[in-house]
């Protein structure tokens, strides 16, 4: 095939890949953040980080011992009676609530923004519920909601998926909701139908990769809600890890609050996970595209 | 395979109780460039959208080839769409862009590469493959839409107002690209704009539309020299429209002094009328005792738009060659000569 002529007046450099029209300004000539701002910052760090930091000293058996630091507590966690159990009982009900979560969620909100806009104020209400309703009702709503299903479901842990779906659908929709905003989808979607393909083929290859970050981000803050969730768990007398910190915190506060610190770093390393996994490959790309000129 | 026709008959669609399209019945021969054209509202992009199975109607048929693809899903209507917002995933790179119809046909990777690497060629875009949306500018973009639309070897391509978002100079230059591809390849074309000089300069039909319906369909010199109803004739280019009477038998209209005949005056005879004439038709000729007086004079490089108005404060426009224009200046007298041609009366 031939190639016409193009007689291209725009500049073949994208904005993006052209270095900026006005000089970068140098360290000296970069305003620094006012005096007030600065102090704000460093309030909340230390009401942020002072019990963190004292938390993890703890744990450590600095203050306590007056013998230095040691491990000893953290190596020995492994070693404590249902602490492997609870824990991946716990993992199990995070991964469940966050696969039902999506596979519910990406689609319907899709399909909301796609056909159903004018009913996205009533959904968003519907979803911010959890909220407002007490979770010894959401409890109690599931079980009887679900009371036909198999013992196997209602009688286990598993029930906890079915809550903590519902506990997350706010943070769910919140998320989604931007995600989808962001994106020019309604013409995306015709786009890639146009081109042949299916609704599923369309969802998954146009829609989902491109809301990656919001739906990374729904699933860690739903991740995070079904590993750290004590109320429900402990008011269905079920073994969750939270339940199991909860009664091991009775009998030694070192192990409670040990094993508190590594639901939150866990939860952290999920999070920054969830960030390096949002620049994705378009970014890495990019990147490359930039330093190859 | 020969390009299939495009016909659409007594096509209907309504928002809200408000006629978007009201029976519109159209025929797009094979291998030929459409423009849809017309006023926010009147229907075009509705009309393309049912086309390309993005829309449903409520009543009558769109037919491909002479067959009916109301019940084909849009997956499956095998047409390329090129949208007026830049469409394309950002999360793919040009080439990935061009490929994916390719890749929902089940094309191997090795060889969707290689077509993608080809259309990207024919847009003049080969140095960009690698590049994401955000690295590229909005011509850059629609030419990569315009590769996308083709790839898929569309039975027909559908364009709707492409240029829209494009600066000028870009949009006349992807414009005639557009067109020059289209004549290559000989694919049937429907393309939706507002924008009269781009149906003008593109199409080989012109369809005027107005209020969901059809106000005529012709050549593009056809529209413009010959319009059927009065709102093609001032809806396309510029008219004047001046104050005559028309003969008592209907054939003939006196206005500025000439008496003209009388072109689409219906069952009407006798009595007062508005005469549309185009700037081109008309002249002026300094003269102390004039029936106008030039008003403006703007410059436009060949030519010089007069503006004078008459005694009763109709203005008349007149579209002259500038190196004839020193002599109108605003202020001067002059008097209106009209072109000894057929003209429509309102």
């Amino acid at each position: 095939m031939t190639a016409l002529v193009w007689a291209d007046s725009e500049n073949p450099d994208s904005p993006a890949v052209q270095s900026p029209a006005t000089p970068r300004p140098g360290r000296a000539q970069r305003r620094r953040p006012p005096v007030g701002r600065a102090l704000l910052l460093l309030v909340f760090a230390a009401y942020f980080f002072i019990p963190l930091y004292a938390a993890v000293d703890f744990t450590l058996g600095g203050s306590r011992r007056n013998m230095g630091h040691t491990l000893s507590v953290w190596t020995g966690l492994v070693h404590q009676e249902g602490f492997t159990t609870n824990l991946m009982t716990s993992l199990k009900i995070a991964g469940g609530t966050v696969l039902l979560l999506l596979v519910l969620m990406v689609p319907t909100m899709a399909w909301l923004h796609l056909r159903l806009p004018h009913l996205r104020r009533v959904v968003e209400g519907v979803c911010l519920l959890p909220m407002a309703i007490p979770a010894v009702v959401i409890a109690n709503g599931i079980i009887g909601a679900f009371k036909s299903w198999p013992q196997a479901i209602t009688g286990s842990s598993w029930i906890l998926i079915l809550e903590y779906v519902i506990l997350a659908l706010p943070f769910t929709y919140r998320s989604l909701d931007a995600g989808l905003s962001a994106i020019p989808l309604t013409t995306m979607v015709e786009a890639a139908r146009s081109l042949g393909a299916s609704w599923p083929v369309t969802l998954w290859r146009v829609v989902v990769p491109n809301i990656r970050t919001a739906i990374a981000s729904a699933g860690i803050l739903g991740a995070a809600l079904a590993l750290g969730e004590f109320t429900i768990a402990n008011l269905l007398l079920l073994n969750t890890f939270p339940v199991w910190t909860d009664q091991a915190g009775q009998q030694d506060g070192e192990v409670a609050t040990t094993a508190s610190m590594l639901i939150l770093f866990l939860s952290w390393l999920l999070l920054m996970l969830v960030s390096h996994l949002g620049r994705g490959r378009t970014a890495k790309k990019s990147l490359k595209l930039r330093r190859s000129k | 395979m020969s390009a299939p026709s495009v016909e659409l008959v007594k096509l209907s669609r309504s928002f809200g109780g408000v006629a978007a399209l009201d029976g519109l019945d159209l025929t797009v021969e094979p291998g030929t460039l459409m423009c849809l054209l017309g006023p926010s509202g009147c229907g075009k992009t509705t009309a393309l959208r049912i086309i390309a199975g993005l829309e449903h109607s409520d009543g009558g048929e769109v037919r491909v080839g002479g067959q009916d693809v109301a019940r084909v899903p849009a997956n499956k209507r095998d047409m390329g769409m090129v949208f007026q917002s830049y469409s394309l995933f950002p999360n793919l790179d040009a080439r990935d862009n061009v490929a994916f119809g390719l890749r929902m046909r089940g094309w191997g990777a090795a060889k969707r590469r290689e077509r993608a690497g080809e259309l990207l060629e024919l847009v003049g875009l080969s140095a960009h493959a690698d590049k994401y949306t955000h690295q590229m500018s909005g011509g850059q973009q629609q030419r990569v839409a315009l590769a996308r639309a083709l790839a898929i070897e569309p039975r027909v391509l559908l364009l709707d107002e492409p240029l829209s978002a494009l600066d000028a100079v870009v949009r006349v230059q992807l414009r005639e690209e557009i067109r020059s591809l289209q004549t290559r390849l000989g694919i049937t074309t429907v393309f939706v704009t507002h924008d009269q000089e781009e149906a003008l300069s593109v199409a080989d039909q012109v369809a005027v539309m107005r209020a969901g319906r059809l106000e005529q369909c012709a050549a593009p010199a056809e529209v413009y020299a010959e319009p059927a109803t009065a709102f093609v004739a001032e809806f396309i280019g510029t008219m004047n429209r001046l104050p005559g009477t028309l003969s008592a038998d209907g054939q003939t209209v006196e206005v500025a002094g000439r008496r003209l005949v009388a072109r689409e005056a219906g069952s009407r005879s006798g009595g007062e009328v508005a005469v549309l004439i185009r700037p081109e038709a008309v002249r002026f000729e300094p003269a102390e005792d004039g029936a106008a007086t030039v008003r403006q004079a703007g410059f436009r490089g060949p030519i010089t738009r007069i503006t004078a108005v008459l005694e009763d404060g109709t203005e008349v426009l007149s579209d002259v060659p500038s190196a004839s224009a020193a002599d109108l200046v605003p202020g001067r007298r002059a008097a209106v000569v009209l072109e000894d041609a057929p003209v429509m009366v309102v």
